[in-house]
């Protein structure tokens, strides 16, 4: 008992010489980093500490991100494929709603902050990063432009087989954009339900209705 | 007789601003706030906090009944000018890599005998009692460096750690929209909305981004340290909340201010 657990310690001795003595290394910074994280937040109204537990997306992302280099195509296609399976179709089999609610969802940025009341509407932050409509000139420019969406992708009836393959592709965009690209910087807005199936559709119909500001 | 003439300029200023509302493209809006800083210049509100931090500074408080004159900043007992744009750095007295306004925490313990721990319980009601002083004293300190380039000290094996440390948090995905600092601040020419976001894994230029505050935020008539500019930034993340002092924000500005080496400090700034 006694001897296995000298044996035991010797590694960690070993690695607390080794911290002391010389620099880290970047598996040592990588625990330095995530313990100051869990010592240095604490939950406040509906943002609990569960917030800064990263699943492998996050978690592989950001390591990529401060190694400055892209995700290698194995990690990349396993996020991919994994996102794409978090992906739940309407269930009345209908995409579009009503883009005049839409609109109003794009604006918003509210929503999901420890200053918000939990339970209350969330935005959709869209206009934060992308240009929609030719109207609303204060947009970020974070994202692509989506003015003109439907249009550029010659959506003239969302209900057609035609448009099919575009409507679905954006519905699974806005479900959980890591279902196409590992490392997207947009928000998994049906995925992490910042917003419901009905403001999705809302949303929707904002890019792909042809009577959307969106593709005037 | 300072304080009708800025508030004045500050209603002027402010007028302008909003009359100018979102009618005009992004170009005539950001000429607007250049504009608008330029009517400030001469009466920039943050000049009231600084007074009030001079004086809170010299003024004899706490149990001990001392002042903060003898307060070592990292550049030895007294020394204000160049203290700001060094920091955070290591102090060996604490063993902790500091930025001001926890080294300004320190001394008011070691000189003046108050509570850290009622200081730190303090800061976190921010602007209210006793973090009303402390918000002075520190836009007093980092004042007193206006002019001069950011040159943080990376010497110390703590303060190579931190920023590493603050590099990894910097890209951090978390919470449910899988925010990171990242997000917003990773590459050069964005915006959320009409405003311009600095790129903050360079030196994004004087007077930009870290180089940018403490600052007087005209929408709500506040002067924010970088420690409340980071609890916002968290909010609008959708994280929890980053405790005041906390590591995590320590290192955050280690890792911002060693990138912003050369950029001169506009301090105190003044933010829409």
């Amino acid at each position: 008992m006694k001897t296995s657990l000298k044996i035991a310690l010797i590694p960690v001795a070993a690695l607390v010489l080794a911290a002391c003595s010389s620099s880290p290394t970047g598996a040592d910074l990588d625990k330095i980093a995530s313990q100051v994280t869990q010592s240095s937040f604490q939950a406040k109204g509906q943002a609990g500490m569960d917030r800064l537990q990263q699943d492998d997306a996050n978690r592989l992302c950001s390591a990529a991100d401060v190694a400055g280099q892209p995700l290698d195509d194995k990690a990349a296609q396993a996020i991919e494929a994994a996102n794409l399976k978090t992906v739940k179709w309407p269930a009345d089999g209908k995409f579009l709603g009503d883009w005049k609610n839409g609109e109003k969802l794009a604006q918003s940025g509210r929503g999901l902050t420890w200053s918000d009341k939990a339970g209350s509407d969330n935005g959709g932050n869209c206009y934060n990063c992308h240009q929609i409509t030719k109207e609303e000139i204060s947009y970020g420019t974070i994202g692509p432009s989506l003015y003109h969406y439907g249009k550029l992708r010659g959506v003239t009836d969302p209900n057609s087989p035609a448009a099919k393959a575009v409507v679905e592709y954006t519905w699974v965009k806005l479900w959980n954009a890591r279902a196409y690209n590992a490392c997207s910087q947009m928000p998994r807005v049906g995925h992490n339900a910042i917003l419901n199936e009905a403001e999705l559709k809302d949303v929707m119909a904002l890019l792909l209705d042809p009577a959307s500001p969106a593709n005037k | 007789m300072k304080k009708p003439m800025v508030q004045r300029q500050v209603l002027a200023a402010t007028a302008l601003l909003m009359s100018m509302g979102v009618a005009h493209a992004q170009d005539a809006t950001a000429e607007g706030i250049a504009k608008y800083r330029q009517m400030l210049q001469d009466g920039n509100p943050a000049e009231l906090f600084e007074m009030k931090g001079e004086e809170l500074w010299t003024q004899k408080r706490g149990p001990k009944n001392a002042s903060l004159e003898k307060c070592d900043l990292g550049k030895g007992p007294g020394v204000i000018k160049g203290a700001f744009v060094e920091l955070p750095r290591y102090f060996a007295d604490t063993g902790k890599v500091q930025d001001l306004e926890t080294r300004l925490i320190t001394c008011m313990e070691t000189l003046q005998g108050f509570k850290s721990e009622e200081l730190y319980k303090a800061a976190a009601n921010y602007g209210k009692g006793e973090s009303a002083n402390m918000v002075a004293m520190t836009t007093y300190v980092a004042t007193a460096s206006k002019g001069m380039d950011f040159a943080l000290p990376q010497v110390n094996e703590k303060e190579k750690t931190m920023y590493e440390v603050g590099k990894r948090l910097f890209f951090a995905r978390g919470g449910p929209h899988d925010f990171a600092c990242s997000t917003c601040h990773g590459v050069d020419g964005q915006r959320i909305r009409l405003q311009d976001l600095p790129n903050l894994t360079k030196n994004p230029g004087d007077g930009v981004g870290f180089a940018a505050w403490p600052a007087y935020r005209v929408s709500n008539a506040q002067l924010w340290t970088m420690q409340k500019r980071l609890n916002d930034c968290y909010r609008q993340q959708r994280f929890p909340e980053p405790k005041f002092g906390s590591d995590a924000t320590i290192a955050l500005a280690v890792y911002m201010g060693v990138n912003s080496k050369g950029a001169e400090s506009i301090v105190p700034s003044i933010k829409r």
